[in-house]
């Protein structure tokens, strides 16, 4: 049998009960009571934001498979209607992200050595690249319900009158003559099993595979559930810059800037893999 | 090589040919009817006295450590022993992994020879709907029970039309889902002529329980005989009793009641010569002409308060059919209008 | 230097006040930080939801019992139609029947009477629930149960609670958080009562599509509530790691933890990476169901089956994060009541994190008989039975700690004794199902209803109860009377044994499950009648078992006497602190030295005065 064992000491300095005193000099305005140092708590929050990112790439995991599966069994689809997305749109809201969260990264830094100015100016801009993407986006789905290229249940591509003879036309082939809106059937009689491509049935389009709104099913699911996450990045951001200016953050306390800032790479992230998976399919 | 002949070349021989055939039902399961449910029900004992086994092994040892090792004011301390022994560990995860082991290779080889149809088998199609099966012979004939011959290989080639089913002969240890959009098959082979429930496995909404069916496995000779006839069965039937099967088989039934009460398209009690009005304003009177049209050209017509879509039976139903059909609706009287039925 | 203190008992200095009393008023809970509080409020929360899934369960059981009760053998009966139930012969033809009595005909006579049913005179109703009625129970029954009280659970109500005491610390990681996780359980709740007052859900709790893509029940209002569910989940999952990774003492290394720890690190791990495919899932079935996206329906391209693979990639590790947390309270259990040391510290610890990764790639063995490929069935069933070992490995350990321990049955014992005996009986039924030819024949029947209410009632929700038993007074300051404890733990071990065993024969017999009414099967299987009988009873006997409980644990909290901080003997570090602990916990912070082992049982010294037990050489204070 064991003695004098002691597995659990009681250390000489009695401390005080109660409250965070333990640092008696300097007590950290931020740091949360059961927290024992700075380092710790922003260690913790650190790890905490990259497991909520995990969880945000499974979350579009499952869409990605989707992707995957569809694009498998139905690549006529995509082939075929991923020339309905502008590709050059694409790029330039590619470009703004990348940029945003190049300021994101800068506002993390001026944090961290309490450029005060430098970060609100780095916050605003990303802001504003944030709402730029938005608003391209807007742009992009304007377009693709003005001509019913919307998901499959809701399928009905046409021509508007303005662009019977424009370039605006979408693509890939041009238009026919007749711009009648085409309602794609969507009750078959009998469920028969999904069959490769057939020759355009429901639209003017010569060529259209049988089931393309899946491609927009997809394509909406994925941009707009990313839309949504920007949104929470941009709400995030504000909140953030409230904050700094009220001139919170700094070296010693500059965690929630460095959180905000891992999700804002991970949303830019996965629009990096949309844009080719959806824009660049060749 | 072909999935069934890995199976013989593992066991030298079907895994349900070479294990004891269990004809009659037991205090766990029904009477085995198809040939590959002996392989089945010979992993269910196996695993039945493993389980029954370890079960009473962790019965036993609980019960002996709780008697013997009970707390009592003269034990005071406990006798040591070690907490951790790794080979002990080792033993008892390794022959429970060899058990294992033999468990899925059984219960794999078992499978295989329930997904794999023999090539001669007999082909029927199944079809599932809320809340009926129909079965579609060779023929051309649709029945709503599943016929068969025995001792012969049957696949079944299977779809929904509208949400997902599941095919359940427990006698057979047979199932597979019915899925829309989709052919799944599945195959079995009974050896003993009789009766067998067929069940729904898959909920399916309001009456998944009453969505049964039965198989009726003919003696050697039979089955032939009763195709003949059954699809025959224009010519052996009334026009009314034919009219009634067709309205049955052909999807009428799913939308059109024949009891007053109104479904996704009007009731067809007390159709046949009463005033119809329709859906642009005019009024019809409901006879021949107008249900050979509606029948074919759904779409001529359409009653009103009804929407347009019960889809045109053109091309699909021959005119002694159509006859048929007819005759039956005229037969459904309804108690205002003359001779009203019982 | 080290302070050997010479009195058995720490001395009582000005204590703060416990954690119960620190603060008054709703607000100071609903908006409070502290993890014990929340744990607290959660666990009031998830008992009101057990007893609403409960009460369907009786119902359901109670409708289950009638036709066995009714049932005249030889009577043909009908069932068809969704109003009352024909009772008596079915209605002549109304066609000119010739004199063809050929099988044809007499089939269509039948099927017509059964079609027709409201020609036939109204008749009193036969059963208790209609068959809608009786779908939406079983459903609700299921989501309650599953998303409201099982998966939240353990985690939750106990581990919220004990988890920072377990590590010495003052609070999880994230507060806040916390808190937010409650509250998104709150809102998730009122959700499912939404549901449960404007109509109801009649999809199972499995979702298939296009069932529940087309059916006018309230799919949508269900799966939101899930989904906020799902992140309530989430957060707890963020919240743990984070506590287990940096508010543990220094010098407590991962191995010095007590197993409950472990469990719960486990099944956050599962929470964390599988609740995201089920919160896709569900935003997929409210797209599907609402727009027409076409994900799920193969008029629009899409796919039923796919549904499928998204749900059960989720539900399969969910099962997990059931029972990991059970497992884990077990481990503590049988250590305590045996005053041994855990048989097998690491292979459990282990076996913990291996269940938790091998969860995540089984989910297609609930797909055996979906049409999917006999590849994919091949390949899910082999690692299917991977997952056997882990658990059998626990099961074993559990055993030999018992090996020459010093056993006594108190309440808490009863229950880890209890679940042993009923998750082995799960456990091994679930290699019925792993098994490809005997699941073709047990999938969808009564079999899986008995197994997984043998693992999640008899395995989880024993635990729970094991636990709540456990650490009780550690919540409270109140100690139960152990005797009324022990009568509630048998009865609810016996009414799961007849409620459940018969279950697995009338599935292997071949009933499915689902069924709002057998009565056409029991001419052929006379023997369902009883079966269900004896399920029902068995019901309603867990019923009042459960109400022995409640009354011994409530009443516990007006007569019960006062309880020391160690009431149990055990020597992990949540019995340091009084009970009930005050709100920073510990009134100093536990310093944790190499020789520290929260399973040495050698250091418990029992103190007949206070009826409790503290730990040698120690001073907290």
């Amino acid at each position: 049998m064991t003695m004098a064992t002691h597995s659990v000491e009681v250390p000489e300095q009695h401390h005080p009960t109660g409250e965070h005193d333990h640092h008696a000099g300097e007590h950290p305005a931020y740091l949360a009571h059961h927290f024992d140092s700075m380092a710790q708590q922003f260690a913790a929050g650190k790890l905490g934001m990259w497991i909520f990112l995990v969880t945000e790439i499974l979350f579009f995991g499952g869409l990605f498979c989707a992707y995957a599966v569809y694009r498998a069994n139905h690549p006529e689809v995509f082939v075929y209607a991923h020339h309905f997305l502008d590709k050059n749109l694409g790029a330039l809201n590619t470009a703004i992200l990348i940029f945003s969260s190049f300021t994101m990264a800068w506002a993390v830094r001026a944090a961290q050595l309490g450029q005060q100015q430098t970060l609100r100016l780095c916050l605003i801009t990303t802001l504003l690249c944030a709402g730029a993407f938005l608003g391209v986006k807007y742009v992009e789905y304007r377009q693709k319900w003005e001509h019913g290229l919307l998901w499959a249940g809701w399928y009905h591509p046409h021509v508007t009158n303005a662009e019977h003879h424009g370039d605006a036309a979408p693509k890939p082939s041009s238009p026919a003559t007749a711009p009648t809106a085409v309602q794609a059937t969507t009750s078959g009689q009998t469920p028969e099993p999904t069959t490769a491509a057939t020759a355009g049935e429901h639209s003017e389009y010569p060529g259209e595979p049988r089931l393309a709104g899946v491609f927009f099913s997809i394509y909406f699911c994925m941009t707009g559930l990313h839309a949504l996450h920007v949104v929470g990045g941009m709400i995030a951001i504000t909140w953030l810059l409230i904050r700094a200016f009220q001139g919170v953050f700094g070296p010693e306390y500059y965690g929630p800037v460095d959180y905000v800032g891992l999700y804002w790479h991970l949303v830019d992230m996965i629009w990096i893999y949309l844009f080719p998976l959806l824009y660049l399919i060749h | 090589m072909d999935p069934s002949q890995i199976t013989n070349h593992l066991t030298g021989n079907s895994i349900a040919g070479v294990l004891p055939l269990v004809q009659s039902g037991s205090f766990w399961l029904p009477p085995a009817g198809s040939t590959t449910a002996s392989a089945v029900d010979w992993l269910f004992y196996f695993l039945f006295y493993v389980a029954a086994f370890f079960f009473l092994l962790i019965v036993t040892l609980m019960t002996l450590f709780v008697l013997k090792y009970r707390a009592r004011p003269d034990r005071d301390a406990p006798e040591p022993s070690p907490s951790h022994n790794t080979w002990l560990e080792l033993t008892w995860s390794v022959i429970p992994t060899m058990i294992i082991i033999f468990i899925f290779a059984v219960g794999f080889a078992g499978y295989m020879e329930m997904r794999t149809p023999p090539a001669n088998a007999y082909e029927i199609r199944v079809t599932g709907q809320k809340w009926k099966w129909f079965f579609t012979y060779p023929t051309g004939y649709v029945d709503e029970n599943l016929h068969v011959p025995v001792d012969r290989p049957i696949r079944l080639v299977m779809t929904s039309r509208d949400v997902i089913h599941s095919l359940y002969i427990p006698a057979f240890r047979l199932k597979m889902d019915l899925v829309p959009g989709r052919y799944t098959s599945t195959w079995f082979q009974a050896i003993q002529p009789g009766e067998y429930d067929l069940l729904c496995a898959e909920y399916c909404g309001d009456n998944h329980s009453s969505m049964l069916a039965k198989v009726i496995v003919h003696r050697p000779g039979e089955f032939e005989k009763w195709l003949e006839e059954a699809s025959n069965f224009m010519k052996n039937l009334s026009p009314v009793e034919a009219g009634q099967i067709l309205y049955q088989r052909q999807g009428c039934a799913q939308c059109h009641s024949i009891d007053g009460s109104a479904k996704v398209g009007p009731t067809f009690l007390g159709l046949f010569e009463s005033q119809v009005k329709l859906a642009d304003g005019t009024t019809v009177t409901a006879d021949e002409n107008y249900l050979r049209e509606s029948i074919l050209v759904p779409d001529a017509k359409v009653v009103a308060g009804f929407r347009p879509q019960m889809p045109p039976y053109q091309g699909l139903l021959d005119e002694d059919k159509i006859a048929a059909l007819i005759e039956f609706i005229k037969s459904l009287k309804s108690e205002q209008s003359a001779g009203g039925h019982n | 230097m080290v302070t050997e203190v010479t009195e058995p008992r720490p001395v009582a200095r000005s204590t703060p006040p416990d954690y119960l009393h620190d603060g008054r008023g709703i607000w100071s809970w609903l908006f409070t930080l502290d993890h014990k509080r929340i744990g607290v409020m959660y666990l009031v929360g998830i008992l009101t939801s057990l007893l609403l899934g409960g009460v369907f369960a009786l119902l359901i059981r109670t409708h289950l019992a009638i036709p066995a009760l009714v049932h005249q053998p030889g009577q043909a009966t009908s069932t068809a139609g969704s109003a009352a139930v024909v009772v008596g012969p079915s209605q002549p033809v109304p066609a000119n029947t010739s004199t063809g009595q050929d099988a044809a005909a007499q089939m269509v006579a039948e099927s017509e009477a059964a079609t027709a049913a409201s020609t036939v005179q109204p008749t009193p109703p036969r059963y208790l629930l209609t068959p809608k009625e009786y779908n939406r129970a079983f459903t609700l029954h299921g989501a309650i149960m599953i998303f409201l009280v099982i998966i939240p659970g353990i985690p939750a109500a106990l581990g919220n609670f004990v988890l920072p005491l377990m590590l010495g610390a003052k609070d999880v990681a994230f507060p806040r958080l916390n808190l937010m996780s409650f509250h998104l359980w709150l809102i998730g709740l009122v959700f499912f009562l939404v549901v449960l007052f404007t109509g109801g859900l009649d999809t199972g709790w499995t979702f298939y599509t296009p069932y529940s893509t087309t059916t006018d029940t309230r799919v949508t209002t269900a799966v939101v509530g899930a989904f906020i569910l799902g992140f309530s989940s989430i957060f707890t999952g963020i919240n743990f790691i984070a506590t287990v990774h940096f508010l543990r003492p220094r010098g407590m290394s991962w191995f010095r933890m007590p197993l409950f720890v472990w469990s719960l690190y486990a099944t956050a791990i599962i929470q964390v990476l599988a609740t995201p495919v089920l919160g896709i899932t569900l935003l997929l079935i409210a797209l599907e169901k609402n727009l027409g996206l076409g994900i799920f329906d193969p008029k629009l391209g899409g796919d039923p089956v796919l549904f499928q693979h998204f749900f059960w990639f989720y539900s399969h590790p969910a099962v997990y994060i059931m029972i990991l947390p059970g497992m884990g309270i077990i481990s503590e259990l049988i250590s305590t009541f045996s005053r041994k040391h855990i048989f097998g510290y690491r292979f459990i610890a282990f076996s913990s994190v291996a269940i938790a990764i091998l969860g995540f790639l089984v989910w297609g063995h609930h797909m055996f008989t979906s049409g999917q490929s006999r590849l994919a069935s091949m390949i899910f069933s082999a690692l299917t039975f991977s997952v056997s070992i882990p658990s059998a490995i626990k099961v074993f350990n559990w055993l030999a700690t018992m090996y020459k321990g010093r056993i006594s049955l108190q309440t808490p014992m009863c229950y880890a004794l209890a679940f042993i005996l009923l998750f082995g009986i799960g456990g091994l039924t679930g290699l019925f199902l792993g098994a490809l030819a005997t699941d073709v024949h047990l999938h969808d029947t009564y079999f899986v209803v008995a197994h997984f209410h043998y693992v999640m009632f008899g395995g989880t929700l024993v635990a729970f109860l094991g636990g709540l038993h456990y650490w009780w007074p550690k919540m409270t300051g109140k100690m139960y009377n152990d005797t009324l404890g022990r009568l509630g733990a048998l009865l609810i071990f016996l009414g799961l044994n007849l409620t459940f065993f018969p279950q697995f024969v009338l599935g292997s017999r071949g009933m499915p499950r689902r069924y709002f009414d057998y009565s056409s099967l029991l001419d052929r299987h006379p023997e369902f009648a009883g079966l269900n009988l004896m399920s029902t009873a068995g019901a309603y006997l867990t019923a009042i078992g459960l109400i022995v409980a409640a009354v011994c644990l409530l009443g516990s909290l007006w007569w019960g006497r006062k309880a020391p901080p160690n009431p149990w003997g055990s020597a992990s570090l949540e019995w340091r602190c009084p009970s009930p602990p005050p709100k920073e916990n510990f009134l100093s912070p536990p310093v944790i030295t190499p020789a520290f082992d929260p399973y040495d049982l050698d250091q418990v010294v029992y103190d007949p005065e206070t009826q409790g037990y503290w730990v040698r050489q120690t001073a907290i204070t």
